[in-house]
């Protein structure tokens, strides 16, 4: 390997070892330890060859150790190695040394306050004296090394010994932080390197030393391990080079929307691969194959038009009946030679699927929250942040620079303007009516949306019992959902002109407004469905009374056919279906995915796309300049996508138990977008002309996510603790609840014992549970009352470790509690419990 | 990383290949003259780069080994410790090496920034303004605490401090 790859490589071993100090202190801390170091290292040790081009890597010891033994041609040394390897050292020691030394370096960083160049001119000197006293250190260390001719070395020089490698260990590690050369950095290292290498071994106790070197072999050959897997994670990362492009055409802030939406589609691969592997396979390669059960058969009413594109794109017909939805899936207890459970399957990674997402939201704030300041807001250091922080070192193209440099000598007037402003006096009372005027109208026309979905969707039930329903009248609910999403969110900006506020501020009130508006469709929509589910129920006991007519009616005239005891059976596609709400709720939330995924690429194509060619091509026959005046060229919304990837992300989350195969489309769907955004934001879009950092916005995105999480749990929670299921499809059917499957599961496959422990649980907690069971959707609501607070809670304060652990343990409690009073409820004080959780 | 390191070993070899061996051995001292370091397309629109080869260069104008190279995107990578890059960046931004950001440093940085759009008045208020907020010690001008006092508060500095190699 050439030198420069092997320098390359520790500089940026120094970097990933000290990957863990994230606050490094520049001034280095361990300046005064290594002066010391240097010279008790001048006088005890001889200089190592540092500049050698030689093997230092880590990974062999005992290849080093041989070239050291080469290198020397000193008698003396060999012998002091050899002593070494006969003596005892107290390892015990060696760590209370660390733990002191790392003391004693904290206080000494606070002393600390000299130039950095005189440090380093320092330093250097000392390097140079160091070097050239190499000889003449050779013959001292003959004469040291006759004072350790002595059998025994002292306690002391071995502590002293333990003290000096400890000490090399914290440089290498903090090798990174210090502002010094490369050159210099990598003789320090490699000189630091020798030495450990060469002393660590000679640490261990006289028997245990194998083990020990044992251990730090392995200690290196994970560390190095690590690093590779590291490597290689980072060469895994999809779509690097296409975001750096947008990044140096667009700047930090468009591309961290790509950045988000490559962080998205991880997630929805992971819940893709959990639900595919653990809920699709299993039910198509073990259960019951098509056409075998009424459930998975399309009736025979609909089968003349099963297969036509325009009931497939509605998703039913033979999609109905596949995989993709709930109704297809068998309530057997154990399906195949495996006796795979799925029902239960089915149930724990519908929950799993929120607490995995959960999870990754909360870690990837935890992080963001690290790395960001304490205050975007700080209003102390405008003209400096400015000065120093306004130029993206990202920019690579002329053009971009060119804008940068403009909105730049912008920003730097309209501060100059504001500065001088702020001493004149504004008319407060006409500023607060126009706020009020602003908020009332803006709340006029969410409410106003609310209720037209409400009614759309009402219209659209009645439409469905309907014969020749045109295309627009399927599809009205969708397409009036995606315009309203389309036509509001200009309509607030507008409207918030009237309120004046600084344009950072008017962000945050714009999103919170546009989040305000989605929140309310969706649970209009959602309130709409209820209702169709509810009538669905009501009908199911008309369809069991027609089935079970049927079926007698059948049997009778098979008897009277053939004398066969037992009457063929009926055909599948023939027995009368019952109503399948879960099916329905799918079919609706898989429509309103696809619906939307085409409106966001038809406004793409469309507003960009359409817009930029109509620009730059019909430009030369045009009355006034269509670049610089209305249409020109598009910005990229990056707010807008950014809530739209959001929204869509609480609408997979919430169809996703009943439409397991929703994960599948959606991922489909992050992937496409991902190569066509891209490619769009390059062609059509021209980089922003006003860019003021929303700065913090990456945690602001990432608590929107957590709080649609918390939303979108919520109905599920309260359809699965509280709606029976239907009685012929899906898999927990027959079962007067969906979470019974628990209380079957733990009966029938877990020993005795764990039913006996949660009686005693149960016994211990009835009275408890008797404030949060009142209401069956009770725990429902307080689990994501709990969500919310703690949502808030995070987003306002910086996420530590123990704060995600009360936000987890709060999450937990309440699904253990629930937990347990189904447990109660089944195994003890049944009649008690029933009326106390059933009013 | 590896992947990463030879990345960096063919930039810099790209750059004069005539010039840089493949073979480094023998410590060849090679060294690039400014005018190819500030051509590379990462570089060649920043106001800054010049500075910047000459904080990063052992000669101090510009003309670049290998070492310092790798130096200059290691600091301006992603992985850098924040108070590392606030040092480099107190070193760029301090055009007259005097280790303190004075006036004339700051008047040269805004006309920098602006490509010298603001009229001098404008000038000489915005630099007035970043001394009265950042300078701590109240002697007209910034040192290096002063400046990383500031920057580190600043919620940008990470992500526009930063070069993507």
């Amino acid at each position: 390997m050439c030198k420069s790859q092997q320098q390359v490589q520790l500089l940026f071993i120094l970097c990933l070892a000290a990957g863990i100090e994230i606050d490094g202190q520049v001034e280095s801390d361990t300046q005064s330890e290594e002066d010391e170091g240097k010279e008790k290292i001048s006088k005890k040790q001889p200089r190592r060859e540092t500049v050698r081009a030689g093997r230092l890597e880590r990974k062999k010891p005992q290849r080093d150790k041989e070239d050291e033994s080469k290198e020397e041609e000193n008698c003396p040394r060999q012998n002091r190695a050899s002593r070494r390897k006969k003596h005892q050292k107290k390892n015990g020691d060696g760590k209370n040394a660390e733990v002191k030394e790392r003391d004693k370096k904290a206080s000494t960083k606070d002393q600390k306050n000299s130039e950095n160049k005189e440090k380093k001119t320092n330093k250097k000197q000392k390097e140079g004296e160091n070097k050239q006293k190499k000889d003449r250190k050779n013959s001292t260390s003959s004469e040291s090394s006759n004072s350790f001719d002595e059998e025994s070395l002292s306690e002391e020089e071995l502590a002293m010994l333990m003290e000096q490698v400890e000490q090399r260990k914290k440089l290498i590690s903090t090798m990174r932080n210090k502002p010094w050369r490369m050159v210099k950095k990598l003789s320090v290292l490699r000189e630091a390197q020798a030495f450990v290498e060469k002393f660590e071994g000679a640490l261990g106790k006289g028997k245990g030393k194998k083990l020990y070197a044992y251990k730090m072999m392995m200690a290196k050959k994970w560390v190095k391990f690590k690093r590779d897997f590291d490597n290689f994670k980072t060469q895994c990362i999809p779509w690097e080079m296409k975001i750096k492009e947008v990044e140096s055409h667009f700047g930090s802030s468009v591309a961290s929307y790509f950045i988000f939406l490559r962080w998205m589609y991880g997630v929805n691969l992971v819940l893709f691969g959990l639900i595919f592997g653990l809920v699709i396979i299993p039910e198509i390669l073990m259960g019951m194959p098509y056409g075998s059960m009424p459930r998975k058969t399309v009736p025979r009413a609909e089968q003349a038009t099963a297969m036509d594109f325009s009931v497939l794109w509605d998703f039913e017909g033979y999609i109905k009946y596949s995989a993709l939805f709930y109704g297809y899936y068998n309530n057997q207890r154990t399906i195949g030679w495996l006796k795979y459970r799925l029902p239960m399957a089915y149930f724990m990674v519908g929950i799993s699927v929120f607490g995995y997402s959960l999870m990754v939201v909360i870690r990837s704030m935890a992080r963001n929250a690290n790395q960001s300041t304490a205050d975007g807001d700080d209003d102390n250091f405008i003209f400096s942040w400015k000065m120093f922080t306004s130029w993206d070192y990202l920019i690579g193209n002329p053009e971009t620079a060119d804008n940068k440099f403009a909105s730049i000598t912008t920003g730097f007037k309209e501060s100059i303007v504001d500065e001088q402003e702020s001493n004149k006096d504004e008319n407060i009372h006409l500023r607060r009516f126009l706020r009020v005027l602003a908020n009332v109208l803006i709340i006029c026309c969410l409410c106003g949306s609310g209720y037209l979905i409400y009614f759309v969707v009402k219209r659209s039930q009645t439409f469905s019992k309907m014969q020749n329903v045109g295309w627009y009248e399927r599809n009205e609910v969708e397409i009036v959902m995606s315009l309203l999403g389309m036509f509001c969110p200009p309509l607030f900006e507008t409207i918030a002109a009237l309120e004046n506020y600084h344009p950072r501020i008017g962000l945050k009130w714009q999103l919170g407004r546009i989040f305000a508006l989605f929140l309310g469709n969706l649970y209009t929509f959602l309130l709409a469905l209820m209702d169709d589910v509810n009538e669905k129920l009501a009908e199911e006991d008309v369809v069991k009374n027609i089935t079970r007519w049927m079926l007698l009616g059948h049997h009778n005239s098979s008897m009277g056919n053939s004398s066969a005891d037992t009457p063929p059976p009926l055909d599948p596609a023939d027995v009368p279906r019952g109503p399948c709400w879960e099916t329905t709720v799918g079919i609706e939330f898989v429509r309103l995915t696809v619906s939307d995924i085409l409106v966001t690429y038809v406004t793409i194509l469309v507003g960009d796309f359409i817009r930029a060619c109509f620009v730059r091509f019909v430009n030369y026959c045009w009355c006034w300049d269509l670049e610089a005046g209305f249409p020109s060229y598009a910005e990229f919304d990056i707010s807008g996508n950014v809530l739209g990837l959001v929204f869509n992300q609480g609408m997979i989350w919430m169809g996703s138990f009943y439409a397991p195969g929703l994960v599948g489309i959606n991922v489909l769907r992050l992937l496409t977008s991902m190569y066509f955004q891209c490619w769009a934001v390059m062609s059509s879009n021209v980089p922003h002309e006003r860019v003021f950092k929303a700065s913090k916005s990456n945690n602001f995105y990432m608590g929107l996510l957590l709080l649609i999480l918390f939303l979108s749990l919520l109905p599920v929670a309260y359809t699965i603790m509280s709606l029976p299921p239907s009685f012929d499809c899906g898999p927990f059917s027959g079962k007067k609840r969906m979470y019974e499957v628990i209380q079957e599961t733990i009966e029938l496959d877990f020993p005795l014992f764990i039913a006996k422990i949660f009686i005693f649980l149960a016994i211990l907690h009835t009275s408890w549970l008797s404030h949060l069971s009142l209401v069956p959707c009770g725990e429902a609501i307080s689990v994501t009352a709990g969500g919310i607070y703690s949502t808030a809670k995070a987003w306002h304060s910086k996420i530590t470790c123990s704060k995600n652990m009360f936000f987890f343990s709060f999450f937990f409690q309440v699904i253990y509690l629930k937990f347990v009073s189904i447990a109660s409820d089944h195994f003890s004080f049944e009649a008690t419990s029933e009326t106390m959780l059933n009013p | 990383l590896r992947g990463l390191n030879n990345l960096l070993f063919y930039r810099y070899r790209d750059l004069a290949p005539q010039l840089v061996p493949l073979d480094y051995t023998d410590k060849p001292d090679v060294t690039l003259p400014y005018e190819l370091i500030g051509s590379m397309p990462e570089l060649k629109d920043n106001p800054f780069r010049q500075r910047i080869a000459e904080v990063f260069s052992e000669d101090g104008d510009g003309n670049m080994t290998l070492d310092d190279f790798l130096d200059m995107f290691s600091v301006l990578s992603e992985m850098a410790p924040r108070d590392l890059k606030a040092y480099y960046a107190f070193k760029i931004y301090d055009f007259n090496n005097d280790d303190y950001i004075c006036k004339s440093d700051l008047e040269k940085t805004v006309n920098k920034l602006t490509r010298n759009e603001l009229t001098p008045e404008e000038v000489r208020l915005v630099c007035e303004k970043v001394i009265y907020e950042a300078d701590l010690d109240n002697d007209g001008k910034l040192s290096l605490e002063d400046f990383q006092h500031m920057i580190i508060r600043a919620p940008d500095f990470l992500s526009t401090f930063h070069i993507r190699i």
